[in-house]
């Protein structure tokens, strides 16, 4: 919980992942690629008081994870969103059994979403369904661009993609998160193309589709598909820590958002560890669109806290503590 | 042509080539490591992108795009042009060096060629420059409705850097540029209807906030991946 100017807010991490990149779980160069290229996002986005060396960064484990969320981050819950990256490391970039061990120590305030690749076909259909009673699952997060052998990713809207969809359907998955942001997808295709998440979007109406990065560098792109599809949602992992740098492009990205879905849509997210959560919860409370730019309405202190927790935790049907709801939701 | 003079003409001659996405020259952006001239004609160029995952179909854009403007340059004898530090450099490179183009530097995947992503991005560009020029006359005549804008032509458009970009995105799709075309239109040249022209202007401008934010955004991440960029990037869109 987070409390400023006598306004209480409930506060989910949408987006957090628990890595390792160290160098002998690197598989190859691409492994130390890959995490050297989340440190020049660290680098350049974060305030300077929060950068982190790059030892810690390569490897953090679940007692910092639970510190930097929940004992100074003002974090009430978070949600696991792992990227496999089975071609970069040996034992995968996000820690499967660490963090889901650490979501049952503390199930009130983790929650343990997986990843599937519908490339696996029918042997990764099978093992869905083991993963979603092993981990009553309720969301999945989707990394299109994951290499496997010659392929440098797969579409929503692939024919085996639409299986394993229907699966998620059928076992209560509700909430596919997809990652759409810079990429390393398919080259014979643009390579942020959100199109297929339109599809699936209107095939699976019952499913919500979280586009994380919300579409960056794409928005235009991605709005325009939210707007004509209910159950697309924007997550705002990556695009948080403008807030710092370049909070007129911020204002810019939350102005976008606001006007082309509304605000029940859009979910805050740390993108943890790239980013810690504290800073960007502190900056985001205080933060108004400039008042020269008149194309926005200001947001409201109850625009925030949808957008800071409410959405997502109605989302995932996590309870939020009486007090800390916005008062008309109150009392319907 | 002594070495030096070589060089200085093939930096300018890399002002022509864009990235697709960010719409700037790879010049200004700092895309350009190092270039080298020999007293034969022979040109080096050596590029960089700001991480090593980059989409390798727009690094493979440039860098072809970047061969074709020094080989088409006056005493050049040969060319030479490699993408640094991607993760899919050595790829590129031999596709390069055997002018093997996109389909033959990516045969296991690629099954379109450029040229429908790079008419999307220029689109994209026109859309964004279009709204540039739309917004700067709308804050400068505030008796100006939006829908008022559907009257407005080339001719009604100053004569500033922003109008002159707008004409050159219009003439790279092969839109008119005649003084009496009308300014607000869609993809295709056509304009739309005065109820429309609130929308078509929305639309255009999040395309712009995103090119914009795209640049500023890789601009950044080159300087933290190579500090010394930081000089070779000069002009710094202000927005």
């Amino acid at each position: 919980m987070y409390r400023k100017d006598g306004e209480n807010y409930f506060i989910v991490d949408a987006h957090i992942a628990l890595w390792d990149a160290r160098p002998e779980n690197q598989l190859n160069i691409h492994g130390k690629q890959f995490i050297d290229c989340f440190y020049d996002y660290h680098r350049n986005l974060s305030p300077e008081s929060e950068l982190w060396s790059y030892e810690e960064y390569l490897y953090y484990g679940g007692e910092r994870l639970m510190r930097d969320l929940f004992t100074d981050g003002y974090v009430d819950h978070a949600i696991f969103q792992p990227a496999h990256l089975g071609a970069f490391y040996r034992n995968g970039f996000g820690q499967t059994e660490e963090a889901f061990a650490l979501a049952q120590r503390y199930p009130d305030k983790l929650t343990y979403n997986h990843c599937w690749d519908p490339r696996f076909e029918q042997a990764g259909l099978d093992q869905l369904r083991r993963d979603a009673e092993r981990f009553s699952l309720k969301g999945v997060k989707l990394y299109t661009a994951e290499w496997q052998g010659d392929s440098r990713g797969y579409r929503l809207d692939d024919p085996w993609t639409y299986r394993y969809l229907e699966a998620c359907q059928e076992l209560g998955i509700r909430n596919i998160h997809i990652h759409k942001g810079p990429t390393i997808r398919p080259l014979d295709r643009d390579a942020f193309d959100v199109a297929d998440v339109d599809k699936a979007a209107t095939d699976f109406p019952e499913l919500n589709f979280v586009v994380e990065h919300c579409g960056l560098p794409r928005l235009e792109d991605f709005c325009w598909i939210a707007t004509q599809e209910p159950n697309v949602h924007a997550g705002l992992a990556v695009a948080m820590p403008f807030i710092h740098t370049r909070p007129r492009y911020f204002a810019q990205i939350i102005g976008e958002l606001l006007y082309w879905l509304d605000e029940d849509r859009i979910q805050f997210s740390s993108d943890y560890a790239l980013w810690t959560p504290k800073w960007l919860v502190e900056r985001f409370v205080d933060f108004q669109i400039p008042a020269d730019m008149t194309e926005y309405a200001p947001i409201t202190v109850s625009q925030k806290k949808k957008i800071l927790g409410l959405n997502a935790a109605a989302m995932y049907g996590i309870e939020v503590p009486e007090g800390l709801g916005l008062a008309e939701q109150a009392v319907a | 042509m002594r070495p030096e003079l070589l060089e200085r003409a093939a930096r300018k001659a890399l002002d022509a080539v864009f990235d697709p996405e960010l719409d700037e020259p790879i010049t200004d952006l700092g895309f350009v490591r190092s270039l080298q001239a020999t007293a034969d004609g022979v040109v080096t160029a050596h590029l960089r992108l700001p991480t090593s995952f980059c989409a390798p179909n727009f690094a493979y854009l440039m860098a072809s795009d970047a061969k074709d403007v020094l080989r088409a340059l006056p005493d050049v004898t040969d060319v030479v042009v490699v993408l640094d530090d991607h993760h899919d450099s050595e790829l590129i490179n031999c596709g390069l060096a055997a002018d093997a183009g996109y389909r033959g530097t990516f045969p296991h995947e690629a099954e379109d060629d450029l040229e429908q992503l790079r008419l999307t991005f220029r689109r994209k560009a026109h859309a964004a420059a279009m709204e540039r020029s739309l917004g700067l006359l709308l804050k400068e005549s505030p008796e100006l409705t939006e829908e008022d804008l559907h009257e407005v032509t080339i001719a009604d458009l100053p004569d500033v850097p922003t109008t002159r970009s707008l004409l050159q995105r219009r003439h790279a799709l092969g839109l008119s540029i005649a003084p009496s075309a009308q300014v607000l239109v869609n993809d295709h040249g056509n304009p739309c209807s005065r109820e429309e022209v609130p929308l078509r202007l929305r639309f255009a401008r999040a395309i712009r906030i995103s090119i914009e934010g795209n640049a500023h955004f890789c601009r950044g991440l080159l300087r933290t991946r190579y500090p010394e960029s930081a000089t070779d990037q000069l002009k710094e869109n202000a927005s």
